[in-house]
C-alpha cells in the first residue's frame, strides 16, 4: 500500500540519522564545503563499509544491498536534513541507476561493485550550456574511431564531476543519444570545478577534446536516460523534503526560545502562522517525495514520470520557502555566515535548478495531464 | 459467544438477516433504518439496545459493505440527518440520561428527528466559549434568552444541541451548561440567514423566554463545555477524512473549464500564466490526496504524525485558489451570475452545469476558511499543538465572564 512504511524502514531511518549525526555535523559540513574535494573520503569509506549505503540500491549480485527507491528516499531525506556533503546523489543514485538501466552487462559487472564498495566515484555527465536536462538537448558529439569512440564538446554542472573516477557521458551519435564511459585520466579531458552558489554540492565543467570513450548499452539510450532522470528527481525531492523539515525544526526551536517584548516570539501569530504554513508545505513535500518513491519502486514508468515532475516542482519550492522563512524567523542572526540558515537557503536554491526547475517540471506535467 | 467476539462473517449474516426482515429497495427509509437500529447495526460500536452491538467501530465498514452488496438503495447519513448522526448521537450516548438514549437515538438514526447545533452566536465565533445566551433556573425549568447564528437545518429540526451561560460569575469555560432544546418550544424563532450566494443554508435562531425542563440538560450544570467538546470532536471527524479520486472535485471542474475555453480567447502570455497556475493547483490537489492517504496509512500502523492535522487548512486555501483561478479562466464570462441572487433556501439549480457551479463555488468557498474553525484558528492549532509553540497571552483567563470585554 502507498505510504505504508515498515518497521524496517523506520529502523533504516534511525540508523542513517545516527550515522549522519556523528559524521555530518554542522562543523563537518562546513569543513568539507570549504574544501575543493567537497566530501570526506574517510566518511564515504565508513558509509560503504559500515552502512553499505553507496550500494543501497545496487543488486546483491554486484555487491550491493539490493534495496529500492523507497529506502533510497529515506536515506536522501536524512541526508537532506543535515546537508550531507558527499557523492551519494551522483554515484549511488544517478550513476548506479544509469548502469542498472543501460542494459550493458559488462559495464554493470565492472562498475557496480566498485560503486557498492565505495572504491569508485561515478557521475553522469548530461547537462550542457543553457541548463537543458533532456536527452534530446544533448549536443556533445561522439564519433567512431575503430573499436572506440571520440567525444567532442562540453558538459556543464556535472555533479562531483571534478572528483569522479569514471564519467558516464551522454553524447549525440548518428540518430540518437548514447552513453559513453570515460576514465577520469583519459587524454583530452579538462575538468574545472565551478565556484558554486551552494558550497555543499560541487559542480564541474568538463571539456572533451577528442577524448576516448567506451560505449555503454544501445545506440539510443534516451528512454533509459529519461527513466534515470525520473528516479533521480524522486531521490532529489526526498532530499529537498528533508532539508525543508530541518528548516522548520530550526525555525520552531528558535521561535520557542527567542524572547522579545517579554514573550517567546513563537507566541506571536505573525511567527506562529508562518510556522504553520511551513508545516503544511513540509507535509505536502513529504507526500510528494514519498509518492514518487513508491511509483519508482513499482516501476510504473508513466505514473513515475508525472509523480517525479510533481515532486521536483513542489519540493523545490517548499524547501526554498522553508529556508527563506527560517532566515526571516531567525532575524539578524539568520543573516550571518555563522548561522547554518544560509547553507540551507543556498542548497534549496541550487537543488531547485538541478535537473530542471519548478517551471520546467510543471510545463512537462501540464503536457502529461492535458492542461 | 459474547457479542464483542462476533466475527466478520457472523456480522455479515446478521446484516443479511436484517435484509430478509426489511429491504431498503422495498420499504421506506424510516422503516428500514428502524429495523437496522433494532438489530444493532446502526452503529455497531454503540452498546446493545442503543443501535449497536458493542463491537469495534471498524466493524461498521463490514455492515456498510454488506448493505452495498445486497441493495440498490443506499441511505446516506449526510443527506438524512448529518448533525444528528454525526454529532448528536455520540454526544447523547456519552453524556445523555437514560430517557434521552432510549427515546432519541433511534429517531436520530431513522431521520425522523432532524438535529441542529446551537453553539455559535453573533458575539462568539472562534471564541465560542465566550457565548452570551443566558439560562436562568426557574423551578423545574431553565429559561433561555439570546441569539444563535449559523445554524444549519434549524428550520427543519426537532432538536437542538444548545450551549448557554448559566453562571456569568465564573470564568467563561466554567459557567456553561448544555441543553437539548425542543425546537417546537414556544419562544423559539428561526429565521433564514442569507449568505453571499443569496441562498440561506443557515439560520439565525432567537430564544425569547424559552422554557427547557431541567432534565434535558446533558452533563451537570456548569459542565457544558466538556459536553460540547464531545460534539465538536465529532464535528472535526465528520469534516476531515474522505480521500477523493484523482482529478475529482474542484480541480476536476477547473480542468474542464480550462479545456472548454474558447480557442484564441486568451493571449499567449495569459495562456502560459494560467497553465502554470492550474498545474500548481493540480499538484496541490494531488498532494492533499496523498497527505490524507498518508494519514490513513499512519493511523493503521498506529504511528500518526502531523500529516493528519494539515488537511482542513490546506483544503480551505486550495479550494479558494481553485475557484479564483476558475473565474480567471472564465474572464469576462465571470461578470454574469446566471443563477441570480434570489433569496431562497438552497435549491441546487445554481450549481447545475459547469459554469454556474464555478461561479457559485467561487462565492461559497469563501466560507471554507471560516466554517468549522477559521484558517487563523487552524494555524494556531498547528503552531501550538503540533509544533509546540507557546500560546498567545489570554486576557480572559481566570476572569469572571461578566468582566471580560465583548463586542457590542
Amino acid at each position: 500500500m502507498d505510504f505504508a512504511f515498515t518497521p524496517e524502514h523506520d529502523e533504516l531511518r534511525q540508523t542513517v540519522r545516527r550515522f549522519l549525526d556523528k559524521e555530518s555535523s554542522e562543523t563537518a559540513v562546513r569543513a568539507v564545503m570549504e574544501s575543493d574535494r567537497g566530501y570526506d573520503e574517510r566518511t564515504w569509506t565508513r558509509m560503504a563499509e559500515e552502512m553499505a549505503l553507496p550500494g543501497l540500491s545496487v543488486p546483491e549480485e554486484y555487491g550491493g544491498a539490493g534495496l529500492g527507491p523507497i529506502e533510497r528516499a529515506i536515506v536522501m531525506e536524512e541526508m537532506g536534513r543535515v546537508l550531507f556533503c558527499g557523492p551519494y546523489l551522483s554515484t549511488a543514485v544517478v550513476a548506479a541507476d544509469t548502469l542498472l538501466l543501460a542494459g550493458d552487462d559488462d559495464a554493470r559487472g565492472r562498475l557496480l561493485p566498485e560503486i557498492a564498495s565505495g572504491r569508485a566515484l561515478v557521475t553522469l555527465a548530461l547537462g550542457e550550456e543553457g541548463g537543458a536536462w533532456e536527452p534530446a538537448d544533448v549536443r556533445l558529439e561522439a564519433h567512431r574511431d575503430g573499436a572506440s569512440h571520440r567525444l567532442e564538446g562540453t558538459k556543464e554542472f556535472v555533479v562531483d564531476g571534478h572528483v569522479a573516477d569514471v564519467l558516464l557521458v551522454a553524447a549525440r551519435m548518428d540518430a540518437g543519444v548514447a552513453l559513453f564511459e570515460v576514465d577520469a585520466g583519459a587524454r583530452g579531458l579538462e575538468r574545472t570545478l565551478l565556484p558554486t552558489l551552494d558550497l555543499t554540492r560541487k559542480l564541474a565543467r568538463i571539456r572533451f577534446s577528442g577524448t576516448s570513450g567506451r560505449r555503454i548499452g544501445s545506440a539510443d539510450a534516451a528512454p533509459q536516460l529519461a527513466m534515470v532522470l525520473a528516479r533521480a528527481l524522486a531521490a532529489l525531492a526526498a532530499e529537498q523534503a528533508g532539508g525543508a523539515e530541518r528548516c522548520l525544526e530550526m525555525a520552531t526551536d528558535y521561535a520557542r526560545t527567542r524572547l522579545q517584548f517579554g514573550r517567546a516570539i513563537g507566541s506571536f501569530q505573525a511567527i506562529k502562522h508562518k510556522c504553520a504554513d511551513m508545516l503544511v508545505e513540509v507535509e505536502f513535500a513529504r507526500s510528494a517525495a514519498y509518492y514518487a518513491a513508491f511509483r519508482a519502486a513499482d516501476e510504473d514508468a508513466q505514473e513515475l514520470a508525472s509523480a517525479s515532475h510533481m515532486a521536483k516542482a513542489y519540493c523545490s519550492e517548499a524547501f526554498f520557502h522553508a529556508a527563506a522563512d527560517n532566515i526571516q524567523i531567525h532575524g539578524g542572526m539568520g543573516f550571518t555566515w555563522e548561522h547554518p540558515a544560509h547553507l540551507y537557503f543556498k542548497r534549496a536554491r541550487a537543488s531547485s535548478v538541478l535537473f530542471g526547475d519548478p517551471v520546467y517540471h510543471r510545463e512537462r506535467l501540464a503536457a502529461r495531464i492535458g492542461v | 459467544m459474547s457479542l464483542g467476539e462476533m466475527t466478520e462473517e457472523e456480522l455479515r449474516s446478521r446484516v443479511r438477516a436484517l435484509l430478509e426482515e426489511a429491504h431498503p429497495d422495498r420499504v421506506d427509509a424510516f422503516t428500514f433504518r428502524g429495523k437496522q437500529y433494532d438489530n444493532g447495526l446502526a452503529w455497531v460500536h454503540f452498546p446493545e439496545g442503543y443501535g449497536g452491538l458493542g463491537l469495534n467501530p471498524k466493524m461498521q465498514a463490514v455492515v456498510q459493505d454488506e448493505l452495498r452488496r445486497n441493495a440498490e438503495t443506499q441511505h446516506d447519513d449526510m443527506m438524512l440527518n448529518p448533525i444528528g448522526i454525526g454529532m448528536g448521537a455520540p454526544t447523547v450516548l456519552t453524556h445523555g440520561n437514560e430517557w434521552m438514549k432510549r427515546t432519541l437515538l433511534r429517531r436520530i438514526f431513522t431521520g425522523e428527528d432532524i438535529w441542529c447545533q446551537l453553539f455559535s452566536e453573533p458575539g462568539a465565533g472562534s471564541d465560542v466559549a465566550g457565548l452570551s445566551m443566558r439560562g436562568v433556573r426557574d423551578g423545574d425549568d431553565w429559561v433561555l434568552n439570546g441569539q444563535k447564528v449559523w445554524t444549519s437545518l434549524a428550520h427543519v429540526s426537532k432538536w437542538g444541541m444548545l450551549l448557554a451561560r448559566t453562571d456569568p460569575d465564573r470564568p467563561k469555560h466554567e459557567g456553561l451548561s448544555y441543553f437539548l432544546l425542543d425546537m417546537e418550544s414556544p419562544g423559539v424563532e428561526v429565521r433564514p440567514l442569507h449568505q453571499i450566494t443569496g441562498e440561506a443554508e443557515f439560520n439565525e435562531v432567537f430564544l425569547n423566554d424559552v422554557r427547557i425542563p431541567a432534565d434535558r440538560m446533558l452533563g451537570a450544570e456548569g459542565d457544558g463545555w466538556r459536553v460540547a467538546i464531545t460534539t465538536l470532536m465529532n464535528e472535526r471527524t465528520a469534516i476531515g477524512g474522505a480521500v477523493g479520486r484523482r482529478g475529482g472535485g474542484s480541480i476536476g471542474i477547473l480542468l474542464e473549464l480550462w479545456n472548454a475555453r474558447t480557442p484564441g480567447s486568451l493571449s499567449p502570455a495569459a495562456e502560459a500564466v494560467l497553465r502554470d497556475r492550474i498545474t500548481q493547483l493540480y499538484i496541490r490537489s494531488e498532494l492533499l490526496r496523498f497527505t490524507s492517504q498518508r494519514a490513513k496509512a499512519a493511523q493503521k500502523t498506529g504511528n500518526p504524525g502531523p500529516e493528519g492535522s494539515v488537511g482542513k487548512l490546506a483544503l480551505a486555501e486550495l479550494n479558494q485558489r481553485i475557484w479564483e483561478c476558475g473565474m480567471d479562466v472564465l474572464g469576462t464570462d465571470s461578470l454574469v451570475y446566471e443563477a441570480g441572487y434570489r433569496r431562497r433556501r438552497p435549491a441546487g439549480e445554481s450549481r447545475t452545469g459547469r459554469l454556474a457551479l464555478a461561479k457559485y463555488q467561487f462565492l461559497r468557498s469563501r466560507a471554507n476558511s471560516i466554517e468549522g474553525g477559521t484558517s487563523e484558528v487552524m494555524r494556531n492549532i498547528l503552531g501550538e499543538r503540533v509544533l509546540g509553540l507557546p500560546g498567545e497571552p489570554r486576557p480572559d483567563k481566570g476572569v469572571p465572564w461578566k468582566d471580560v470585554p465583548r463586542s457590542a
